[in-house]
């Protein structure tokens, strides 16, 4: 598994240089060009991303995460997700390196091999880190007003939650 | 929409932090998070310049065109007003591949750039369009047919059989991805010409000639 996946990269690399060198492309301009046309994006992106680092240290930090996590079972119950895993729910759209330390907690608390467990994982390989993409994305192509991108990501990340707990238990019994 | 999010997270946050007496903990938090978004930034920032680096120069040998003609039956699903072989069409197939074969760090690069040529075409550059936010949508559900970190957790905590959850993983994705999807779409039909996005125009206008 980790062999197939470190390939991965390298092979990616090693066909586009060869294919390039095979078409003759001046490799070393277009490789520039396209290193200083990332920074602009980086440049672009860096206000938000500080915000939104701040503001989710302060949720977690604060006690809000566990506060709302509590206040939020009775719901979560009654959609099938367990109780439990609320934290990882809340927390994974907003933070990727936070959800991967809450996961891990889980992991170690339930067993990797538990139902919780699997459910977790499924949670986590299923889902992305959406408020972080979407403040990604709008900041580095200039959008103000995303409209109905935020409502629409959540919805198909509840669904992603909701669906982890239906194919573990319909996939894993 | 996210400047009401953050918000309402950081007034909830003093609050609850006033009530739970862990004013210190959020204070230090909040001190050392700025350096932690630098630290951020400067680490996907560098595969971000490295990726467009890559994909400008698979762009010059051809290469994206090739993939954009293999995903062209799914993009013109997604995206009906996209033309085949356009800028867009080649950046959207190189985020979708990269998705796939979970190269996190390469897809971003190629999904902004998609963003960006879609919102040329729109009269407003700062309101998302409907393709942009398809796009966004896209990207903030898990494509990735192989999770990796996951997987590679659960190994480290001890599991009998890290990949197991592959099968749940694809069905959880497709479920979660369709109803995205379905959701925009059917969103997107009720948006046009809302009374809505047009009084959000204002305001920033305004705000452009103060400055």
């Amino acid at each position: 598994m980790s062999f197939l996946s470190n390939l991965v990269i390298p092979l990616v690399l090693c066909a586009i240089f060869g294919v390039a060198l095979v078409q003759k492309v001046d490799i070393l301009s277009a490789f520039s060009h396209g290193v200083l046309e990332g920074l602009k994006i980086v440049l672009d992106m860096f206000p938000a991303l500080m915000l939104l680092t701040v503001a989710i240290g302060m949720f977690e930090s604060s006690g809000a995460l566990e506060l709302l996590s509590r206040a939020l079972s009775a719901p979560a119950v009654a959609l099938g997700l367990p109780a439990e895993l609320l934290p990882l729910t809340l927390l994974r759209p907003l933070s990727g390196s936070g959800a991967l330390v809450v996961f891990e907690n889980t992991l170690s608390q339930y067993g990797p091999d538990s139902l919780l467990g699997r459910i977790a994982s499924v949670m986590m390989g299923s889902t992305e880190t959406t408020f972080y993409t979407i403040a990604l994305y709008c900041s580095a192509a200039g959008i103000k007003k995303s409209r109905y991108a935020a409502p629409a990501s959540l919805c198909a990340d509840l669904m992603g939650f909701c669906a982890s707990v239906m194919a573990v238990r319909i996939l894993l019994p | 929409m996210l400047n009401v999010l953050i918000s309402a997270i950081i007034l909830f946050s003093f609050v609850t932090a006033w009530c739970g007496g862990r004013m210190e903990q959020m204070c230090t938090r909040l001190l050392a998070s700025p350096q932690k978004a630098v630290e951020l930034t400067v680490a996907i920032g560098c595969s971000i310049c490295f990726w467009s680096g890559i994909m400008e120069t698979a762009q010059r040998a051809g290469i994206l065109k090739t993939l954009s003609n293999f995903f062209a039956p799914l993009i013109s699903v997604l995206f009906p007003k996209l033309k085949k072989d356009s800028a867009g069409a080649q950046a959207v197939c190189t985020n979708l591949a990269a998705n796939l074969l979970g190269l996190g760090a390469a897809s971003a690069p190629a999904g902004i750039r998609a963003v960006q040529e879609f919102q040329k075409d729109t009269p407003d550059k700062t309101i998302a369009s409907d393709s942009s936010i398809l796009m966004i949508l896209l990207n903030t559900a898990s494509l990735q047919l192989i999770p990796t970190t996951a997987a590679a957790l659960r190994l480290q905590a001890g599991s009998a059989a890290p990949m197991e959850i592959l099968p749940a993983v694809w069905m959880a994705s497709a479920l979660s991805i369709f109803t995205g999807v379905t959701a925009a779409k059917l969103v997107s039909l009720f948006y046009k010409n809302s009374p809505l996005e047009r009084q959000t125009l204002r305001p920033n206008q305004q705000r452009r000639k103060t400055v």
